[in-house]
């Protein structure tokens, strides 16, 4: 269950999403997209389009071609304790390659759409037929949601009830905007909320359908409105990852020139542990996203190196600020309070 | 024997103490009930497989009874009638208006009750996690009702052990779960605290452990008695080391 804290306009949590339905599709697995803000049809046209293998590898090895012939022959001088580190990677090399690689300026040829089978749920759609859902003490909005995503599980066979099946495939959910005012919820309106549970039910029940069967669920929060926190809390632990995006659109890091390449942080608050003791925990918890004409990267914070002469103090202080907020994430491992750690 | 102990965690993940003491109680011969309401059987499982014990004989044999939250849920909301009429689920609480835990309650003392069968060392109560039955509705007073039931059947009554996990945070904006947690770190007789290190992230040393007796329950001069270590989480195996003296650093 992959918990993604919306940015404020909304922008690039999206893309997030959009991402997650088009590797789906690629993939050849079913889909399920169920929205209250826009219809699952819409959702489903604007996917960016899967690049195509040769042109994509030919243009990242020629990048990385030329960084590597530039910095082979130099060996460092003055930092030279760092000359026996391993080279920082910002972005992914093309031998490792896991997933696809899309590119946003194109859409998904509806061929390739057509061509995985997929459900869709639009709330006002929906019609309120099940007498059952009083019994469940929940926001209506997302009981019905449920009872329609248990509906295709069992239905379609994804959680191994028809041994008749021999092609067992993979189910995406996607739900957009979950908690917003759209779904009927109040959670992002008022501190004390009518119902502070329904969320958390939700978010429960869908654990219990997705630990059932075989499928991985997005869902996207506009976590920043819900002014309860301690829902916030509750929320984190029953998901097993969760990812915040924070955009710098209207911020006053938009003009930071610390940031200036990128254009949002991503915080990892909480990573999967499943199945282990352990949980993979990669070594750098700074990562920032970039959406570049064609391409929507994750990268690892690169702070440029601080030349200028003129250095405010206004400026250090965020940035001693922001290693703190940078380096507070991953619940599943240790975090502290101050920011001792480089 | 009869003894309440809390895990309690901050900022980190203590579920590692949750597998450790599942094992140690099988191994050592302990008839348990396992309410587990955050992950899968399979989950616990695979882990318990790494650590030397298999669920799933323990299961056959009677010797552990696995409440599995997320499933009992699915057939509390999604199933058609109740295969057994009479005998509701244990999560009756999800459904109905009322938070009472009394449905969870009745089904710890029916699993733990001395039967007929071959007879077990000491029965044991295991909870993962304690804070998500307030996420799923309850209300603080009927979750601290359910442990005081709890501790009266099994720890006075059968002599048995009780273990709770629950999270918590010191700034933590969850009043009802830092009212429960607090509840129960005075009534408890051991509390192992799993947090994360203050000093922030670290791959070497994955938290620190503080280990607190709560002699000063039971005699009246007594001082808690604390320890701590620091930990780290390997795949079949925690070691534990006294701060500072992490392998990595040595």
């Amino acid at each position: 269950l992959v918990f993604t804290e919306e940015d404020k306009y909304g922008l690039y949590s999206n893309l997030l999403f959009k991402y997650f339905l088009a590797e789906g599709i690629v993939c050849g697995h079913d889909l399920f997209v169920a929205s209250a803000k826009e219809h699952p049809d819409n959702i489903l046209k604007e996917l960016p389009a899967p690049l195509l293998d040769d042109t994509y590898r030919k243009e990242l090895g020629d990048e990385a071609a030329v960084v590597n012939s530039e910095d082979f022959q130099d060996s460092m001088k003055i930092a030279w304790r760092y000359q026996n580190l391993p080279k920082m990677e910002a972005s992914p090399r093309s031998c490792t390659k896991f997933g696809h690689y899309y590119d946003v300026s194109k859409k998904m040829p509806p061929e390739l759409c057509q061509s995985v089978k997929w459900h869709s749920f639009y709330l006002h759609e929906e019609q309120c037929s099940e007498p059952k859902m009083k019994a469940w003490n929940m926001n209506s909005g997302y009981a019905r949601l449920l009872q329609s995503i248990q509906r295709i599980i069992s239905q379609e066979g994804f959680d191994g009830s028809d041994p008749q099946k021999k092609q067992r495939n993979v189910l995406r959910i996607g739900i957009q905007s979950l908690g917003s005012v759209l779904w009927g919820d109040d959670v992002c309106c008022s501190e004390t909320p009518e119902d502070p549970h329904s969320l958390t039910k939700f978010l429960y029940v869908l654990r219990g359908l997705l630990r059932k069967s075989l499928s991985a669920c997005i869902i996207t929060v506009p976590s920043h409105l819900i002014q309860n926190k301690a829902i916030m809390e509750r929320v984190t632990n029953l998901s097993d990852m969760v990812v915040g995006l924070e955009s710098f659109i209207g911020s006053e890091r938009e003009t930071n020139p610390l940031y200036k390449d990128y254009h949002g942080l991503v915080h990892v608050h909480q990573i999967p542990r499943l199945n282990s003791l352990i949980c993979d925990v990669s070594d750098t918890k700074d990562l920032a996203f970039r959406l570049k004409r064609k391409l929507f990267t994750i990268e690892r914070l690169h702070l440029p190196p601080d030349l200028s002469d003129t250095v405010s103090r206004a400026s250090k202080q965020d940035l001693a600020g922001s290693a703190k907020l940078l380096s507070s994430g991953c619940g599943a491992v240790a975090v502290g309070k101050k920011h001792l750690d480089f | 024997q009869g003894k309440f102990t809390l895990l309690r965690d901050t900022r980190t993940d203590g579920s590692f103490l949750v597998h450790h003491f599942l094992s140690f109680y099988l191994r050592a011969g302990c008839k348990v009930c396992f309410v587990a309401l955050l992950q899968s059987f399979s989950h616990y499982s695979i882990v318990a497989q790494k650590l030397g014990v298999n669920l799933a004989a323990a299961k056959e044999q009677g010797q552990l009874v696995f409440l599995e939250g997320l499933k009992s849920c699915l057939n509390l909301l999604f199933g058609e009638e109740e295969e057994q009429p009479g005998q509701p689920s244990p999560l009756q609480f999800l459904s109905g208006s009322r938070g009472e835990l009394r449905a969870l309650f009745d089904f710890v003392r029916a699993s733990l009750a001395p039967g007929a069968q071959r007879s077990w060392r000491g029965p044991v109560l295991l909870v993962d996690d304690l804070s998500l039955l307030l996420s799923l509705g309850a209300a603080p007073v009927a979750v601290l009702d359910f442990i005081h039931y709890c501790r009266a059947c099994v720890c006075c009554q059968l002599q048995g052990n009780v273990v709770v996990l629950v999270h918590s945070s010191e700034d933590s904006e969850d009043e009802e779960n830092e009212l429960v947690v607090n509840s129960l770190c005075h009534h408890s007789d051991l509390i192992l605290w799993a947090e994360g290190l203050a000093t922030g992230f670290c791959k070497d040393v994955h938290g620190q452990i503080k280990i607190i007796k709560r002699l000063s329950l039971w005699q009246a001069a007594e001082q808690d008695q604390v320890q701590i270590y620091q930990y780290k989480i390997q795949d079949r195996n925690v070691t534990f080391f006294a701060p500072g003296l992490s392998a990595a650093v040595l």
